[in-house]
């Protein structure tokens, strides 16, 4: 599937729930499904600056794509993360940087994060584009 | 007793709903909700007296600067300073803590020691690190126990000839505790060190007096006592305050300007450079007669109730741990629950209506202590309500189901 499709199908699955606490519950499930970080990339280089929880990013190349794995402390963090990691992951590198990233507005979680919170995943977004900008420019 | 319905009537935002739920404001150690009279205060400075003080001949230039000078006044017989030119308006405590750093700039040397303790915000920190990296002065800290109270013990030990400083303060942002800050000045001085209190989470729950206290430095923020953001207070000894260099220079701190020499001007104004905060600096005036109405005893004995009532509901909660226990405590909650983040905690309650803040609450080396990455912090103001507290026991109680 493209990440359009992938995003669609996400938008899919949340329009379902009436209300926040149905919504949150179902962000705290896909936590529960995260591809973890192998513990040997859980290093401090990998930490994601400007989240209130601490978020490992790992990135690498199989094939021609990218494919991303994390971890957090939090488990609502866990689960916006696999959220893009799922939208993200096992995609061409040239893919995730011309994709856009509506579908976070769409699903309501920009809207129920505050700035401050909201900023960790800004800071998510930009350093999954990051790793897809290095991996793109070793071609 | 506190009439807690007409107190509440006077905070407007205070009947708002937020996320459809009543909002229960529990961040009040980060700031502090403003009554009507200080929103009205405001507008009619700009409705009615604006103009810049200090300078102009006219009327209005006047009454601003009548009203500026007479809440530095207030201010003066608020913390019992002996003379009105030893309140300087800042921008808030930082910028006096930063003042006071900087001025001390040109009175420290390599060798020397500055002592700060363990229950530090990071503004009463990292000045002073900037200072000791300036000058290579060291900077030493007073350790803390397990309660969260500093080991006084341990304080004597650290002060020598070679302090030049103490820098404490007065209650702990992130747990609450009330420093013995009386013991420490009077054994600071002995040592021959001065001393600055941070006062930002004490001046919300009582009245300081500095004389009282033999502080050289008190330093404070009007957003923390329902006054408004922007507008801070340093009260420094005047012996002090003329000995420190000013810490900016321009229009309003200077006597006479040539190319070749300036002198400076006399005492408030030597810290106060450029065109001040004039609006909230007068209302700060208005925030604190309004504290004193409502009276700061009254305050102290209905928020003490509400934070014993806190502390045994929240206790309740299977897997809950508070962290700061010392004796003397003011009306903080800093807690977490087993096996979750705190901002797990934090994000599902704001869904029911609770504000409380999570995270470090920029005091990393207390976290850095506990060795958690930070906790959920609920501060109680004056117009809380134990039914508040209870809507928090049930939302954090509903979180912890969730995500567990």
């Amino acid at each position: 599937m493209t990440i359009q499709e992938i995003q669609n199908e996400i938008i899919d699955e949340f329009s379902m729930f009436d209300d926040w606490m149905q919504r949150y519950e179902y962000i705290i499930d896909l936590g529960k499904g995260l591809p973890l970080i192998d513990e040997q990339y859980k290093t401090d280089d990998n930490i994601i600056k400007g989240c209130q929880s601490k978020v490992w990013l790992h990135a690498e190349q199989q094939d021609d794509k990218v494919v991303f794995t994390a971890d957090s402390d939090a488990i609502l963090t866990k689960g916006i993360i696999a959220i893009l990691i799922r939208a993200f992951s096992n995609q061409k590198a040239t893919d995730i940087l011309e994709a856009n990233t509506d579908f976070i507005d769409e699903i309501g979680l920009k809207e129920h994060l505050s700035a401050t919170r909201a900023n960790g995943l800004v800071s998510m977004i930009k350093q999954i584009k990051m790793y897809a900008l290095a991996f793109n420019a070793k071609k | 007793m506190l009439d807690i319905q007409k107190i509440r009537a006077d905070f407007p935002i205070l009947s708002q709903k937020v996320n459809g739920k009543p909002l229960v404001y529990f961040d009040n150690g980060a700031t502090s909700q403003k009554p009507q009279v200080v929103i009205d205060a405001i507008a009619k400075y700009y409705q009615e007296i604006n103009a810049n003080i200090h300078r102009g001949v006219h009327t209005l230039s006047q009454l601003a600067t009548d009203a500026y000078e007479a809440s530095r006044m207030k201010i003066q017989k608020h913390i019992n300073a002996k003379y009105a030119h030893e309140v300087i308006f800042t921008s808030g405590t930082t910028h006096g803590i930063n003042a006071v750093a900087n001025g001390f700039a040109s009175l420290i040397k390599e060798g020397d020691e500055i002592l700060v303790s363990a229950l530090e915000h990071h503004s009463n920190i990292v000045p002073w690190q900037m200072l000791c990296e300036r000058t290579g002065a060291t900077l030493k800290v007073i350790p803390m126990n397990e309660a969260g109270e500093l080991i006084m013990a341990e304080y004597d030990k650290l002060l020598s000839s070679k302090t030049k400083i103490v820098t404490v303060n007065h209650i702990s942002n992130a747990l609450g505790t009330i420093n013995p800050i009386k013991y420490m000045i009077d054994k600071a001085h002995e040592a021959g060190a001065a001393v600055l209190i941070d006062g930002a989470q004490a001046t919300p729950h009582l009245k300081p007096d500095v004389q009282q206290l033999d502080c050289d430095f008190y330093v404070f923020s009007g957003h923390k006592i329902c006054g408004p953001t922007g507008v801070g207070i340093l009260y420094g000894k005047e012996d002090w305050l003329r000995k420190l260099p000013p810490y900016q220079g321009g229009g309003e701190m200077i006597a006479t300007v040539t190319f070749e020499k300036t002198t400076y001007a006399d005492l408030p104004h030597k810290f106060e450079a450029g065109t001040p905060n004039i609006a909230d600096g007068i209302v700060l005036g208005t925030a604190i007669d309004y504290l004193n109405s409502v009276g700061f005893d009254a305050i102290a004995k209905y928020e003490h109730e509400l934070l014993q009532y806190a502390t045994e509901q929240l206790s309740a909660i299977e897997g809950l741990k508070i962290f700061g226990t010392a004796k003397e405590k003011t009306s903080v909650i800093s807690f977490n629950i087993e096996g979750i983040h705190p901002y797990d905690i934090g994000t599902i309650i704001d869904k029911l209506g609770i504000a409380v803040r999570t995270g470090h609450h920029c005091a990393q080396p207390i976290m850095d202590f506990y060795q958690i990455p930070g906790t959920i912090r609920a501060s109680f103001a004056f117009y809380n309500t134990k039914e508040e507290i209870d809507a928090m026991v049930a939302a954090v109680k509903k979180a912890q189901m969730m995500l567990s």
